[in-house]
């Protein structure tokens, strides 16, 4: 195998663990546009990982495990959404009790799942395909697709995504909701409804994210099997300024850190030097990069890279 | 000639927890009038209107739109109905420019045409006189052009009514004039135009009919042709009132010199000249008037004489001593009698969700000797002080949030006066308040002025700044237009050294 | 149509029986699910209480588990006081572990308990304090949101942790297994009546933080900084200086919770010694409104919670990831009853298209 094959063959890896972060900070950027910060995201992400495998077992159906995978995730996004919007409870206390719950809900239902497999069928639909033309291109092609479309969807996803933020007029509600609900609601935009929508339509994302581990990846469930990935996510979020583009990037830079991680416990020569360079220690980037990002962002002031602006805060509309 | 009935409210009902907002309103609206609706603040003006524009929903009453009994179950469903608002606190994005947020929740189709948006937003410009960029982003522009998006907003909504609360409030009197103007086209064109304010000017110029609230009730409405000011007042304030200030005369032997303020310039947040090169002095037993449209700098030079905000150049000489680059705590501490009573009593200078004994603590507990606050001192100068400015409240636990906004304000006031200050600067001291709890206020401060305080006083309603000072200083842009002498001024002229442009030929005080 | 109306905000009396009563409700939710699953809720519940609480050994495990849950959530509590919003107890706690480790495995073994332990505690105090002033920092200086950069050192904190398990510090002589070694005799928080002595500290900490925030002159101006800052200000608080303060304090608590952990529980350091409690504390001290007193009593019932659950598993072959869920219903629960403490519903006919024939 040639040097350039082997590094073809790690980035193909590498978008295939960043397939999960990518599903899990899409969820996290429907969340935040609308002015929620959703720490459940490791939460939803798990619950969709084990309804996903679950339906996979029982059914052999791939598309009704895809769909269970995300109406899972929908349903953890729906306990927050109601406390959060209609009750206006906190919502970091929110999330993170929402990481509890899914955390234990997929536990519960995991319990007697650990060593089943799943159905040949679930396994083959979901492989990796090679998609005419596209795949062809020199390098790129591999990488990005010689894929499962299970992976490929989700860059999908993010472009459309993309599209919908800045191009339609469904997407400049949504921000106007983000920034200012009160002055949404005086523009004629129902702020509740989009809220509800957006963060369900997270919750299905985030649970797609954690199907990703348990169908195609792994794909087995374990115990906790996403492992802080859902975190991850939302340190993507940030990263990635919620443009759902540089989610794309982010995550699959991300999943190549996570993949390096496996490579280098080894060492790989450098210079004549066996260097290796502890998982522990890459494992540790994405929050430092995080971290940097976000001080950068509030360091050079520029608006349009800012969180949206009500993310955080309750909103009722007959406040004084 | 009788114009049509557009739009009829009939015993409206709005209750905010213990405070009856609205009780039993009514009112009409005629197409092609101008409305205007006048009440002093907290009589239920903006309660009504944005019950209207679908926002707060009513707890009882009727609204009746061509004759028809609606119902808003929220802004969208007012907006549809053609009823538009602007808001005394502008609703708009800061991030997105004019046209995002005129069009935002409006466009049809799922994908934006920016073209075609454009072209229809600078239609409606065209047709009602407006000027705007659309492409220009919130956070780059002034008060005056925010209000004009606004407007631009409700008319692409295609509203029949347009609602405007306190819209002068933010305006230099020129600006005033544009948008009174825009006001008259909307009426040519069959629309039906309410404003909101207290100013009694401004109705007689403006509009064609007036309704007046008091405490929630609607009192009467008049055509306005046939109305006078004194009988408007009248009617708004219960009774009628003593419309003059007092201007008392003080002991001589107490003016001298406190304050001098030398070349003084202040750097705002982003490092602009918010004070640039300002001077003038103050003696104890002067009220020394501050006037200026929002924003002129006003709040800066308070902050920078107070140690709150970093001075770039220039002194503050407070009875001989230069006190600049003490930190506010060291000012307070050197004993150097210097309060701030600040513009927005809730958002600095209290906080809302203590009681009363800890926010009259606020000033005093660093003088405590030892780790710890003794909150039996505290509550014996509450009690004090709520004796001494009559403050209505159930106990000193009262938490301050839950005090009418006159009690806030002399809570306020009365912890600084507690202080004995030999120097007292105050900013808006009655937003917000009635006309009888403003002039509770307008006493306190003529008591210190007779007690040698010098008193600093920064206001908005150019009568009162006129009748009660002794000397009035006017700002523009950071800088001292002039510094005049109330007596000898117009209201018009003040207004013309607002928007920065000084009297030809006329005789400058402050050189 | 239902609306939400605002009501006059409840008494402390009112809303600490709504909190009660949503817990109740949360009970009678997860006991309905119980059945549905086919477990009976009562026998679930008793098995719950007599684990946490049946025998001495049991009872002497759950308060083992509230001493960090207590310390954890003061530490939280005296900076959400301040809005400063730490969620970055958990890496504050691993912070101050690994400094405590540190002295353990570099000072001499001669070194008496009397010396080593306060030595180990102050480093931990002042490491997690630190992890703590870094994101305060990065506020003050460039407006930086606290919550998502102290959310962030979580991580870093970790899997630092977790590098020095399985690399520098691995231990020699455990086989290759990834884990440091023990602590010595020194290094451990000796026993009173049965439970290690951390639950003294706790319990000192408790008054010390009450005294802290409701009679000091610090607390009282980390408590005006938090309601309101430009008041703060105004006033002539130095702002930075009571923020930072109080951050160190915060961190420097999370991090003595974190040496008692490992000192007395672990008897070394682990990358998994936390299990979450460091979030789990943000709940707590939120569940109690941030008060001290009720700290100590939500965290012990939290901490029956747990201990309870994990008999669960050998009592009645439920998993004992039941525990979490439970956990999480009787929280979803007290966060929507908050509402009640300000607003209220109410049925509205709409009175669309009555008139509509006048």
């Amino acid at each position: 195998m040639s040097w350039l094959n082997a590094v073809e063959l790690f980035l193909q890896t590498a978008v295939q663990m960043g397939t999960p972060l990518l599903f899990g900070t899409l969820g996290g950027i429907l969340s935040e546009k609308v002015g929620h910060l959703n720490l459940g995201v490791e939460g939803m992400m798990l619950m969709g990982a084990v309804m996903g495998f679950q339906v996979g077992v029982l059914t052999g159906n791939p598309a009704l495990a895809v769909l269970a995978a995300g109406l899972a995730g929908m349903i953890g996004a729906l306990i927050y959404a109601v406390i959060t919007i209609t009750f206006m409870g906190n919502q970091v206390v929110t999330g993170l009790a929402l990481t509890i719950f899914g955390t234990g809900f997929s536990s519960f239902i995991g319990a007697g799942l650990s060593g089943v497999s799943l159905p040949e069928n679930v396994q083959a639909s979901l492989a990796a395909v090679n998609i005419p033309l596209l795949s062809k291109i020199p390098f790129f092609g591999p990488i990005f697709f010689q894929q499962s479309l299970y992976s490929l969807s989700a860059l999908v996803l993010a472009v459309l995504l993309y599209v919908y933020l800045n191009k339609t007029r469904y997407g400049l509600n949504m921000r106007m909701v983000g920034e200012n609900p009160s002055a949404a609601e005086a523009s004629g935009i129902n702020a509740t409804l989009y809220k509800y929508v957006h963060i369900l339509a997270g919750g299905f994302c985030c649970g797609l994210g954690g199907a990703f581990l348990t169908l195609v990846f792994v794909p087995r469930w374990q115990d906790n099997i996403t492992a802080g990935q859902g975190w991850i996510a939302v340190a993507l979020v940030i990263f990635a300024t919620w443009n759902p583009l540089k989610a794309i990037f982010g995550a699959y830079f991300f999943g190549m850190l996570r993949g390096l991680g496996f490579k280098l416990q080894s060492g790989i020569p450098i210079f004549g030097h066996n260097v290796v360079i502890p998982a522990q220690i890459l494992d540790m980037l994405p929050y430092i990069m995080t971290i940097a990002v976000l001080v950068f962002i509030t360091m050079n002031k520029k608006k349009e890279n800012q969180a949206p602006a009500w993310l955080g805060s309750p909103y009722f509309r007959e406040e004084r | 000639m009788e114009k049509e009935v557009f739009i009829k409210l009939e015993n409206i009902s709005k209750t905010f927890g213990p405070v009856k907002a609205n009780r039993n309103i009514n009112l009409e609206l005629r197409k092609g009038e101008i409305h205007a609706l006048l009440g002093e603040n907290g009589s239920g003006k903006s309660t009504l209107m944005n019950i209207l524009s679908g926002i707060y929903s009513p707890d009882g009453g009727s609204i009746m739109l061509d004759g028809k009994q609606v119902a808003f179950d929220s802004p969208k469903e007012a907006i549809e109905a053609g009823i538009g608002m602007v808001h005394q606190h502008f609703k708009l994005v800061d991030v997105l420019s004019a046209q995002e947020n005129i069009i935002a929740g409006q466009c049809k189709g799922v994908f934006i045409n920016k073209a075609k948006m454009t072209e229809s937003i600078l239609t409606i410009c065209k047709k009602y006189g407006l000027t705007v960029n659309p492409n220009k982003k919130i956070y780059n522009m002034s008060v005056s052009e925010k209000q004009t998006v606004e407007i631009i907003k409700v008319l692409y909504r295609g509203a029949k009514v347009l609602i405007l609360d306190e819209p002068t409030a933010v305006l230099t009197p020129q600006e005033t004039r544009v948008l009174f103007e825009i006001m008259r086209n909307m009426k040519r064109e069959g629309c039906a135009v309410v404003i909101i304010t207290h100013k009694m000017n401004e109705v007689m110029e403006i509009s064609d009919r007036v309704t007046v609230l008091r405490k929630g009730e609607s009192i009467a409405t008049i055509d306005t042709s046939s109305a006078t000011p004194e009988q408007l007042t009248e009617l708004m304030v219960g009774k009628a009132i003593d419309l003059d200030l007092e201007r008392v005369q003080v002991d001589p032997a107490l003016v001298k010199e406190v304050l001098k303020v030398e070349n003084l310039t202040v750097l705002n947040g982003e490092r602009r000249e918010a004070v640039s090169n300002v001077s003038f002095t103050l003696s104890g037993g002067e009220i020394l008037g501050v006037a200026g449209i929002a924003d002129s700098g006003q709040k800066e030079l308070c902050e920078a004489i107070t140690g709150m905000m970093k001075i770039k150049s220039g002194k503050v000489v407070f009875k001989g001593e230069n006190i600049v680059g003490l930190s506010p705590r060291d000012i307070i501490k050197r004993g150097v009698s210097l309060s701030f009573v600040p513009e927005d009593r809730l958002g600095m200078g209290l906080v809302a969700g203590m009681n009363i004994i800890d926010n009259v603590l606020l000033k005093s507990y660093q003088n405590m000797p030892g780790l710890f606050v003794d909150r039996k001192e505290g509550r014996k100068k509450a009690e004090e002080i709520v004796q001494r400015f009559d403050i209505s409240t159930p106990g000193t636990n009262q938490i301050v949030k839950r005090l009418s906004g006159g009690n806030i304000q002399k809570v306020l006031l009365g912890r600084e006066i507690d202080l004995e200050p030999e120097l007292l600067i105050t900013a808006y001291p009655v937003r917000g308040l009635d006309i009888g709890a403003s002039y509770n206020i307008y006493d306190v401060l003529n008591q210190q002025k007779q007690k040698g305080v010098a008193v600093l006083f920064i206001g908005e309603d150019l009568d009162v700044l006129l009748g009660l000072c002794d000397r009035l200083m006017v700002m523009h842009n950071g800088k001292i237009m002039d510094i005049v002498d109330p007596k000898k001024i117009t209201k018009d002229e003040v207004g013309m050294l607002m928007v920065g442009r000084r009297p030809e030929g006329g005789e400058l005080y402050y050189d | 149509m239902i609306k939400v109306v605002k009501k006059n905000e409840a008494s402390a009396l009112q809303a600490n029986l709504l909190r009660i009563g949503s817990c109740l409700a949360a009970l009678l939710a997860a006991a309905m699910l119980m059945s549905l699953l086919g477990y009976n809720p009562l026998v679930v519940y008793s098995e719950i209480f007599k684990g946490a609480t049946g025998t001495l050994y049991r009872f002497q495990e759950t308060v083992n588990k509230a001493i960090p849950l207590v310390i954890l959530s003061l530490g939280i509590s005296v900076s959400e006081r301040m809005k400063f919003s730490n969620i970055g107890a958990e890496g504050q706690f691993y912070v101050g572990a690994l400094a405590a480790t540190f002295l353990a495995f570099n000072l001499p073994e001669n070194i008496p308990a009397v010396v080593m332990l306060p030595l180990m505690m102050t480093a931990a105090v002042v490491a997690g304090g630190l992890w703590c002033l870094f994101p305060a920092m990065l506020k003050v200086r460039f407006g930086t949101s606290e919550t998502l950069v102290t959310l962030m050192m979580n991580y870093i904190a970790i899997k630092w942790v977790s590098y020095l398990q399985y690399g520098p510090w691995k231990d020699p002589k455990a086989y290759g297994f990834p884990k440091m070694p023990k602590f010595t005799e020194n290094e451990i928080i000796p026993k009173v009546l049965g439970i290690h002595a951390g639950w003294i500290i706790a319990l000192v900490l408790v008054v010390l933080v009450y005294l802290l925030i409701s009679k000091s002159k610090l607390g009282y101006e980390i408590s005006v900084l938090g309601e309101n800052e430009q008041t703060a200000k105004y006033v002539g608080m130095n702002t930075t200086k009571i923020l930072l303060i109080a951050v160190l304090i915060s961190g420097g608590l999370c991090g003595a919770a974190g040496m008692i952990q490992s000192s007395a529980i672990e008897k070394s350091l682990t990358d998994s010694m936390s299990g979450g409690l460091g979030f789990t504390a943000i709940i707590t001290a939120w569940l109690a409104r941030l008060s001290a007193p009720a700290i100590l009593v939500v965290s012990f019932l939290f901490a029956m919670l747990l201990q309870g659950s994990s008999y669960l598993q050998t009592a009645l072959q439920i998993p004992a990831a039941a525990a979490e869920l439970l956990q999480g219903i009787i929280l979803f629960f007290v966060l929507a009853s908050e509402f009640f403490t300000q607003y209220k519903f109410v049925v509205k006919k709409s009175s669309k298209g009555k008139g509509a024939a006048v």
